[in-house]
C-alpha cells in the first residue's frame, strides 16, 4: 500500500466512531498493541523532545528503507506513534520526506489536541522526516549524538 | 452567603459546555474564571476611559488615573498593607519575584551569602533566585518536605545561619496544595533580622491574607488566580525595604528629573512602575477582590474546605488511586496518580469528559523529583464548584481506570 492508502483506511477506521470516547478506545487498542521497541533503544538519545509524556523513537534501516519502532509512557501518545509508524515504517526516504499527512486533521487529532500535546505530534513527525533526510543524505544510518550506534 | 446558583451565574464561563459536555473547571490553580462584573469592568475601562495613566491633564487619563489608583487602595485593603506606597503593580508573581530578587541581589547579597527557599516552591519561586545567585555567587538552600508534603521546621530552623540574607517560600504549594506555617517561618527567620517574601499565587484567593499580621516583608501575587484579569500582580514590600531597594526597570513614570547626567527616581510606589502599566487589568484586579469580599472571604474558604474534604473522601475510595500531598493543612487541591496509567492518558479522557485538570509537574519539578514520580493529575477546586462536579470528576476517573485496563 501506498503512504496515502494507509493515510485512508486509517480515516475510513476512525470515521466508522461519532463519539470520541471510542475514537480514543481505538487509539489506546492502538498503543497496547504497538510492537515493542527493543529496550536497548529505551534511551535518552532516542527520547524525543516536546511531548508531555515520553516519546521513544528508533530508525532501523535496511536496504533502502527505514523501520521505525517506538514507546512511550502514555498509552494514547503510544497509539498516535503507532499510527505515524504504520504510516511512514517501511518506506524509503523519499517517501518519508515527501509524506503530506493528512490523515491526522481528518480524523481531528489535530483539533482534539490542544498546542503542546499537538506540539508533541508534529515533533514525532519531524523526527522522523529528518531521520530519513539524514539516511537520504548519507546514505547510511545517522550517529546518534555525534557516535554511531 | 450567595447561594451556589447565584455564585455559578457570576461566572458566564462556567455555563459552557466541551465536547457538548457540561464543563467541569477543576483547574483553578492555573488561572480562576473570572465574574461577570470584572469582565464588565474591563469594558468599561476599554469603552469609556481608555487613556494612559499618570500622564495627560486631559479627562479621560484622570479618570483611568484615578480608577488605578482606587484598585491600588483595593489591593493595599484586601492585604491589609499599611500604606498604598507599599503596594506596587507587577506583571503577576514571577514579575513580582523577578523584581525583589533583581532589586534586593544588587542592593544587598554578596558573594557566600545565602537564600532559603523550600522544596515546595513553584518555578518561578526558584529560578529568579538562582539566577541572582550565579549573579552574585550566593547560594540556594531547601527546606526539605516530608512524607505528606509539608515542610520540615527542624531542618529549616537549621538552615538559617547569619550568612542567610532572605528566605522566600510559598504560602501554599501550587503542586499539592499544602499550606505552609508561614508565620512560623518568618518568625524564625526575624529572631535573626532576615527578611521574608512570601509567595501568595495560591494563598491568597482562598482566605483571609493580612500582611500586618503575618509580618512578612514581602508578599506577592498574580491577579489571575484571584478571578482578575491575567497579565497584572501584586508586589508588597515594607515601606523601609521599597525604599532601599533600586528599582529593577527604567522608564517613563519612574522617574522624578531626567538628565543626560542623573536621573532621579519617583517616589514609591512609582519607582517601580516603569512604563505603562496594565491598568485596565489592574483596575479589573480590584474590582475581582471586591467581588471576593462580597462572597466573603470566610464563606470562600468554609465551602472550600467542604469541597476539599468531600473530594479527598471520594477520590480516596477509589481503587488504584494514590493522593500525593496528604497535610492536614491544606487548600482545596487534590493531586493524584492512577497505578499504572500515566497522568497524560487520564488527563486527555477527562477532557474528553469535559472535566478540566491540569496534568505534568505543574511547575514544580523538585516535589516531583522528591516522590519519584515526573508528574500528576491536579484537581483545583474553588467555592464555585459544586460536589456534583467532584461526583462527575469520580465517575470519569473509574472511566479512565476502566478503558486503560
Amino acid at each position: 500500500m501506498t503512504v496515502n492508502q494507509v493515510q485512508d483506511s486509517i480515516v475510513d477506521e476512525f470515521s466508522s466512531f461519532d463519539d470520541w470516547i471510542d475514537k480514543y478506545n481505538l487509539l489506546i487498542d492502538m498503543g497496547k498493541d504497538l510492537p515493542a521497541i527493543d529496550p536497548r533503544f529505551k534511551i535518552k538519545d532516542f527520547l524525543i523532545e516536546g511531548c508531555q509524556s515520553k516519546v521513544w523513537l528508533h530508525p532501523g534501516f535496511m536496504e533502502g528503507k527505514i523501520y521505525f519502532t517506538a514507546d512511550s509512557d502514555a498509552i494514547i501518545t503510544k497509539g498516535i506513534v503507532g499510527l505515524l509508524i504504520r504510516v511512514l515504517s517501511g518506506r524509503t526516504p523519499d517517501e518519508i520526506i515527501s509524506a503530506e499527512l493528512y490523515f491526522i486533521d481528518k480524523i481531528g487529532l489535530r483539533q482534539n489536541l490542544s498546542p503542546t500535546r499537538s506540539n508533541g505530534l508534529l515533533s514525532m513527525v519531524r523526527q522522523m522526516k529528518l531521520y530519513a533526510m539524514a539516511y537520504k543524505a548519507t546514505g547510511q544510518r545517522p550517529p546518534v549524538n555525534g557516535k554511531n550506534e | 452567603m450567595k447561594n451556589i446558583t447565584d455564585i455559578r451565574s457570576d461566572f458566564p464561563i462556567l455555563d459552557s459546555k466541551v465536547y457538548g459536555k457540561p464543563l467541569v473547571y477543576f483547574d483553578n490553580g492555573a488561572t480562576t474564571q473570572k465574574p461577570r462584573c470584572v469582565i464588565d469592568k474591563l469594558t468599561e475601562v476599554l469603552t469609556m476611559y481608555n487613556a494612559n495613566i499618570h500622564r495627560g491633564v486631559h479627562s479621560l487619563s484622570d479618570k483611568a488615573s484615578e480608577e488605578y489608583e482606587k484598585a491600588r487602595e483595593k489591593v493595599r485593603s484586601f492585604i491589609n498593607a499599611g500604606k498604598r506606597e507599599e503596594v506596587v503593580f507587577t506583571s503577576g508573581t514571577t514579575g513580582s519575584i523577578n523584581a525583589v530578587a533583581f532589586s534586593f541581589g544588587e542592593r544587598f547579597i554578596k558573594k557566600n551569602d545565602e537564600i532559603i527557599i523550600s522544596s515546595l516552591e513553584h518555578h518561578a519561586n526558584i529560578v529568579p533566585w538562582q539566577m541572582m545567585c550565579e549573579r552574585k555567587g550566593a547560594r540556594l538552600r531547601i527546606i526539605p518536605i516530608n512524607e505528606n508534603g509539608e515542610i520540615i521546621p527542624e531542618e529549616y530552623f537549621k538552615l538559617l545561619s547569619p550568612k542567610t540574607k532572605l528566605v522566600a517560600v510559598t504560602q501554599v504549594s501550587n503542586s499539592l496544595g499544602t499550606v505552609l506555617p508561614v508565620s512560623l517561618i518568618i518568625e524564625a527567620a526575624h529572631a535573626l533580622n532576615i527578611p521574608v517574601l512570601i509567595d501568595g499565587a495560591q494563598g491568597v484567593q482562598h482566605g483571609i491574607t493580612d500582611v500586618r499580621e503575618m509580618d512578612c516583608d514581602f508578599y506577592v501575587f498574580s491577579g489571575h488566580k484571584i478571578y482578575g484579569p491575567a497579565g497584572i500582580g501584586v508586589l508588597y514590600g515594607k515601606e523601609k525595604w521599597l525604599t532601599e531597594l533600586p528599582p529593577y526597570q527604567g522608564g517613563g513614570d519612574m522617574v522624578e528629573n531626567v538628565t543626560f547626567e542623573k536621573t532621579t527616581y519617583n517616589e514609591l510606589p512609582f519607582k517601580f512602575e516603569a512604563g505603562t502599566m496594565n491598568f485596565p487589568a489592574a483596575i479589573g484586579l480590584g474590582t475581582a477582590l471586591d467581588y471576593v469580599l462580597t462572597v466573603g472571604r470566610d464563606n470562600i474558604e468554609e465551602r472550600e474546605k467542604e469541597l476539599l474534604s468531600y473530594a479527598t473522601k471520594r477520590l480516596s475510595g477509589i481503587d488504584r488511586l494514590k493522593i500525593f500531598g496528604n497535610s492536614a493543612s491544606k487548600i482545596s487541591t487534590i493531586s493524584f496518580l492512577l497505578k499504572d496509567i500515566h497522568q497524560y492518558d487520564t488527563g486527555m479522557i477527562l477532557d474528553k469528559l469535559g472535566i478540566a485538570v491540569r496534568t505534568g509537574t505543574h511547575c514544580a519539578q523538585p516535589v516531583m523529583d522528591r516522590f519519584g514520580i515526573d508528574g500528576t493529575v491536579r484537581a483545583s477546586m474553588c467555592f464555585y464548584n459544586t460536589k456534583e462536579e467532584i461526583d462527575l470528576l469520580g465517575t470519569g476517573i473509574e472511566k479512565v481506570i476502566s478503558m486503560f485496563s
